[in-house]
C-alpha cells in the first residue's frame, strides 16, 4: 500500500464533519448531529463561528467529538448522552444542563449554573464558573480549574464538584448527597453544608477526578471536602428558618 | 427576559460608528423581548444647547408649526428635527423649563422621552430593527449609549412603558429584571416630588437614582444605594452625561456579560451581542459579580 493510499484510510476513519454556523443555521447542525447512529464513521465534528449562539450541540446521543471553535451562548451541550464537546472559548449559562453521559470541556468561563441538574458525565471549565455551577447536579462531575460564584451546588443530590479555585456565598445551599471539594476559600456556606474529613476513600476519588480532568500539579490533599449535614432531611421546627 | 445592552466609548475615533454598533448589539437580542425597543444615545455637546426628546402618536398633527408655537410662546427661536413619531427640540440650557411648559401647553399630547445638554431617546412599541430603523440610529454619532428590547412583565405594552427611561437631565436607565417594592419607592419619591408617568418599575428606578443624584451622591453611590433600597431582580444599565454604570442585584440571576478594550466599555446581556465590536476576541470579557458597583465616566 502506497503511503497515499494509508494517508486516504487515516482520512475517511476520521472522516471530519465542519459546520460554519456563519453560513448555516444551527438548526442543520443540530439536526445532523441527532441524525447521528451507532458506527457512523462521522466522529470528529467541528463547528465554526459560533457567536455566542444558543443550544450549540444539545442533545447529542452518540459517542463523538465536537470541537467548538468560538463562544457560545445558552445551553450549550445540554442533555449530551456520550459526546465529548469542547468549546475553544467561553460558554454562556446552562452549559451541559442535564448532561447524562459523556464530558464537555470549556477552555474559557462558564456562566450560570454549569451542569445545573447534570445526571453524569464530566464538565471541565478551564476558566471560571459563574453562579449556581451545579445547582441541582444529579450525578455529573464537574470540575473547575477557577473560582465558581455563589450559591453553587445548591440543592445538589448526586455527583462530585472540584473546585482548583475559591467558591462564593452559600456552597452547597440545602445540599443533599453530593460531595464538593474546594481547594481555596469558600466565601460562605449555606443552609445544612459542613466541611467534613477527607477520607482516603475521598482522596482516591478525588485524584481520579482530577486525573480525568487534566488537572496536574494539584494534590487531592489540598481540598476540604463539604458535604450535607443532613438535619434537614426530615422537618423539625427547630430549623424551620433554614428551610 | 428583556435584552440590555450599553456602551461607553474611550476612543473618539468610533464616535461616529456608535449609532450603528449599538444598533447592531441590540437587533442581536431581539429574541429576548418582542414588546418593544428603545435607545438612548449620547451625542457630542454642542456649545450653548439643550435638547428635549418628544414623542407623539399623532406627529403629523402635533409637530406641525410646533416650532414657531413655541418660538412665539417663549420669545426665542427653537428648533425642531422631526424622526418619525418623535422630534428633537433644541433651545438653550436656560430655557429648557420653559420649553417644557410651553409644549405641554401647547401640544397635551405629546410625551417627553428625555432631556439634557446631550442625550436623545427614541422608543417604540416593536422589534429593535424596526425602531433602530424608524429613526435611523444607525447613523447617530455620539460617546455613549444604551439600549433595550423589552419583553413587558410590569405595565403596559405602550411607548411610554418602553425603556430607557429618563427622570433626570441627561439620565437614564435601562432594566432587566423585575422590583418588587416600587410601588412603596414610588410613594417615597412622590412626596420628595418626583413625578411619575407609567405604573412601570422601571421608572422608579430611574427616579430613584436621580433622586439621590440630586441629593450629591455620584453614579456609583447612586447605584450602590439600589443595593439596599430597591428590591427584587436588577440588572441595571445606566447612563448620565459623561458616566456609564451597570449594577445587579445581590441573587443576579438576569444574565450580563461585560467586555473591555483599550477602545470601549461594553455590556450586553448575553456575549451575542458584542461579538460583532472591534477586537472582541482580544477583549477582558467578564461576568459582573452580583451586588457590585461598575462605573466608568469620561
Amino acid at each position: 500500500m502506497s503511503a497515499i493510499n494509508v494517508s486516504k484510510v487515516l482520512d475517511q476513519s476520521h472522516a471530519s464533519r465542519v459546520f460554519d454556523l456563519a453560513e448555516m443555521p444551527l438548526r442543520e447542525l443540530n439536526r445532523a448531529l441527532h441524525n447521528l447512529t451507532l458506527g457512523s464513521n462521522e466522529t470528529a465534528w467541528e463547528v465554526l463561528n459560533p457567536k455566542g449562539s444558543h443550544s450549540v450541540a444539545v442533545g447529542v446521543d452518540q459517542p463523538v467529538t465536537i470541537d467548538v471553535r468560538g463562544s457560545v451562548g445558552y445551553y450549550c451541550g445540554g442533555m449530551n448522552d456520550g459526546s465529548a464537546i469542547t468549546v475553544h472559548g467561553s460558554a454562556g449559562p446552562g452549559v451541559g444542563e442535564n448532561m447524562m453521559s459523556g464530558s464537555i470541556t470549556v477552555k474559557g468561563d462558564a456562566s450560570q449554573y454549569a451542569g445545573a441538574t447534570g445526571r453524569g458525565g464530566l464538565l471541565v471549565i478551564e476558566g471560571n464558573a459563574s453562579s449556581r455551577c451545579g445547582i441541582s447536579m444529579k450525578g455529573i462531575d464537574i470540575v473547575v480549574h477557577g473560582n465558581i460564584g455563589h450559591m453553587s451546588a445548591f440543592m445538589a443530590q448526586s455527583g462530585n464538584l472540584v473546585v482548583l479555585g475559591d467558591a462564593g456565598d452559600a456552597l452547597g445551599d440545602s445540599i443533599y448527597e453530593a460531595r464538593l471539594f474546594v481547594r481555596g476559600k469558600v466565601g460562605s456556606l449555606g443552609a445544612d453544608c459542613i466541611a467534613k474529613e477527607m477520607r482516603s476513600e475521598h482522596l482516591e476519588l478525588l485524584q481520579g477526578l482530577l486525573d480525568r480532568a487534566g488537572v496536574t500539579g494539584v494534590k487531592a490533599a489540598e481540598f476540604t471536602r463539604y458535604g450535607s449535614a443532613r438535619t434537614l432531611y426530615n422537618f423539625n421546627i427547630d430549623n424551620a428558618d433554614a428551610y | 427576559m428583556c435584552g440590555i445592552v450599553g456602551l461607553f466609548l474611550k476612543d473618539k475615533s468610533l464616535e461616529p460608528r456608535l449609532g450603528s454598533m449599538l444598533s447592531e448589539m441590540l437587533i442581536s437580542l431581539s429574541d429576548r423581548g418582542p414588546d418593544s425597543a428603545g435607545i438612548a444615545i449620547y451625542g457630542a455637546p454642542s456649545g450653548n444647547e439643550a435638547k428635549i426628546t418628544i414623542q407623539s402618536a399623532k406627529p403629523e398633527h402635533d409637530f406641525r408649526n410646533l416650532d414657531a408655537e413655541l418660538a412665539r410662546a417663549i420669545g426665542t427661536p427653537v428648533n425642531i428635527a422631526v424622526k418619525s413619531t418623535h422630534a428633537v427640540v433644541r433651545t438653550t440650557p436656560d430655557k429648557i423649563d420653559e420649553v417644557r411648559e410651553a409644549i405641554q401647553a401647547l401640544r397635551p399630547d405629546i410625551r417627553t422621552m428625555g432631556a439634557g445638554d446631550v442625550v436623545e431617546i427614541y422608543k417604540e412599541v416593536g422589534l429593535p430593527e424596526a425602531v433602530v430603523d424608524r429613526f435611523d440610529v444607525r447613523s447617530m454619532t455620539g460617546t455613549h449609549g444604551i439600549g433595550h428590547t423589552r419583553m413587558a412583565t410590569e405595565s403596559a405594552v405602550t411607548t411610554m412603558g418602553a425603556h430607557p427611561f429618563s427622570t433626570g437631565a441627561d439620565q437614564c436607565l435601562v432594566h432587566n429584571g423585575s422590583l418588587s417594592n416600587h410601588n412603596n419607592v414610588r410613594r417615597e419619591l412622590i412626596r420628595e416630588g418626583m413625578k411619575f408617568e407609567t405604573e412601570n418599575d422601571t421608572e422608579v428606578a430611574a427616579a430613584y437614582l436621580s433622586s439621590q443624584m440630586a441629593h450629591g451622591k455620584n453614579l456609583g453611590e447612586a447605584l450602590e444605594g439600589t443595593l439596599s433600597d430597591l428590591d427584587g431582580f436588577f440588572t441595571f444599565v445606566v447612563g448620565t452625561k459623561n458616566g456609564f454604570g451597570v449594577v445587579r442585584d445581590p441573587i443576579a440571576c438576569k444574565p450580563a456579560v461585560m467586555a473591555e478594550t483599550d477602545q470601549y466599555v461594553a455590556f450586553g446581556s448575553e456575549y451575542r451581542a458584542l461579538t460583532k465590536l472591534p477586537g472582541i476576541d482580544n477583549a477582558r470579557v467578564w461576568e459582573p459579580e452580583p451586588a457590585t458597583v461598575y462605573f466608568w465616566e469620561h
